[in-house]
């Protein structure tokens, strides 16, 4: 009897927490960041790419992996978990298409992958999976791209764009701030990239992105594709920081002048030779061009 | 009642199929499509009890498929065959055995060769020029002996197969109507045994419409450099 106790791992703690589970959890939070963003008619995976070791083949590591011809998957967490898991999915994926002769919709194969996550939190001698999967893909016969989150106490659900792994409450509220309704391919892929940009330091060599437009269709984009798109968001970004800069000297030069215009008010009651030249400074700032800047915000 | 040719040639194999489904004298359909595409450049004609057949072929078709997805590549032919016939011979000795003969052919993009296979039952396999499974075995393969050679071009191996169904015309009593494939380096094609001048007809064609439907190879999505 005690045996079957101690090899129960998944028990419940006295405030009614599944201490295992929370420590998987705290696995996919130190996994590698994955972002899945569901545009009008594709939905992009970017994954962060760790850096391999100057020797590793950097091809046998992966994170992106497809299912199927239509569900492709990324996970966050422990790699070698993410493998078993992977491969459940895939022989499942086949399972359906000799059972039903269809393939498997997104929703059955994610409910599929919570199903096995799940029923590692409910049995003797095992420990949950330590990993988070984004599952995006396409229906058989549909149009609409599907994006879903399994969790490692077995909960899955639907995103119109999610972040898991590293950082990815930073990401997904960057997320909810920059999300837009129907988005084409080319924006849906640009805000895949912005986002992940926000936890990952070293830029496009570590990022990695796939892209599915439709049933079977799916891409990856190149390391050079990924770095043009990096080098656009960075220039916006330096344009839109040199636009505040230009505005904050506006409105600085603005209440300067202000200010001197009051002090040359002052002035002007007890005139001395410091004020006047004073006031002809004040003026000359309130005049020139940045004025105008002040008057966009 | 039943009857498939496999031939190889140069840089292709053929493979050709009866198209009848029935029980013991009584024909029930004459289009059934006996051949059932595996990978980008494998395929298999099957016979043997009905319902085994079917059932068979699509367990292989979904293995095959599963191994392209779990390794990023197509099982070559050499080891497609070997795992078929495995298969075969674990199910014969099981309890409830399969009872299904092929051909498997496939052409081998790494060594740019065709392959085929004779596979029955049992788990018997032999690798094969040109073989024939069914009725068949005792009209066609003396024509096949007679006329069949080293690296045939494509005209030359459609002609040996026409040779083979003219004698089926002529020696069997039971009609039938056949499809052929002709597997090669651009992958799977239909070949239409019916007309007078097969293989004009095939160069002839659009790519699009004689190619025989395989599933989307999986990109390698993943492996980055």
């Amino acid at each position: 009897m005690s045996r079957s106790y101690d090899r129960a791992l998944t028990v419940f703690s006295p405030d009614g927490h599944l201490f295992q589970v929370e420590y998987a959890l705290e696995a996919v939070k130190r996994g590698t960041c994955a972002v899945g963003v569901r545009g009008s008619s594709c939905v992009v995976l970017g994954v962060e790419k760790k850096s391999t070791l100057q020797l590793q083949d950097p091809r046998t590591v992966r994170k992106v992996a497809m299912l199927d011809d239509h569900v492709c998957v990324a996970f966050a967490g422990l790699t070698a978990d993410g493998r078993i898991l992977i491969d459940k999915a895939r022989v499942e994926c086949q399972s359906h298409r000799l059972t039903v002769e269809d393939p498997v919709s997104i929703e059955y194969i994610t409910k599929h992958i919570a199903g096995i996550q799940q029923k590692y939190t409910q049995s003797g001698g095992v420990r949950p999976f330590g990993i988070s999967t984004l599952v995006v893909g396409f229906d058989p016969h549909d149009t609409i791209p599907r994006l879903y989150q399994t969790e490692p106490s077995g909960i899955y659900s639907a995103w119109k764009a999610c972040a898991i792994g590293r950082a990815s409450k930073t990401v997904r509220e960057f997320l909810e701030k920059n999300y837009t309704e129907e988005l084409a391919r080319d924006d849906a892929i640009k805000l895949t990239v912005k986002s992940l940009l926000e936890v990952v330091q070293t830029g496009a060599k570590n990022i990695e992105i796939s892209v599915m437009e439709k049933y079977g269709v799916i891409t990856n984009l190149e390391q050079s594709e990924i770095e043009k798109i990096v080098a656009t968001i960075e220039s916006e970004k330096e344009a839109d920081a040199e636009r505040k800069r230009q505005r904050l000297a506006a409105i600085q030069a603005g209440q300067a002048s202000m200010a001197m215009g009051s002090r040359a008010l002052s002035g002007n009651q007890t005139p001395t030779a410091g004020a006047s030249a004073d006031t002809g400074a004040g003026g000359e700032g309130h005049a020139s061009a940045p004025g105008e800047e002040s008057g966009i915000q | 009642m039943e009857c498939s040719f496999g031939i190889t040639g140069k840089d292709y194999v053929l493979l050709c199929s009866d198209m009848a489904a029935g029980r013991s004298i009584v024909r029930m359909k004459s289009d059934e499509n006996k051949i059932k595409t595996l990978g980008p450049h494998l395929a298999m004609a099957y016979g043997g009890e009905p319902g085994d057949t079917n059932n068979f072929a699509e367990f292989v078709e979904r293995n095959m498929r599963l191994y392209h997805i779990r390794n990023h590549y197509p099982l070559l032919p050499e080891a497609a065959s070997a795992w078929v016939r495995r298969t075969l011979a674990e199910s014969i000795r099981s309890k409830h055995p399969y009872a299904v003969n092929l051909l498997l052919a496939g052409y081998d993009t790494t060594t740019c060769k065709p392959h085929l296979y004779w596979i029955d039952y049992l788990g018997t396999k032999a690798v094969v020029p040109y073989a024939a499974h069914g009725m068949g075995v005792y009209v066609s393969l003396s024509t096949m002996d007679k006329w069949w050679f080293n690296d045939m071009n494509k005209r030359e191996g459609v002609e040996v197969l026409k040779k083979c169904l003219d004698e089926v015309k002529k020696r069997l009593t039971v009609h039938f109507n056949f499809n052929c494939i002709l597997i090669d380096k651009d992958g799977i094609h239909k070949i239409n045994m019916d007309s007078e001048d097969p293989i004009s007809e095939f160069e002839a064609s659009q790519p699009k419409d004689i190619q025989v439907e395989v599933p989307n190879p999986p990109i390698d999505v993943g492996v980055t450099a």
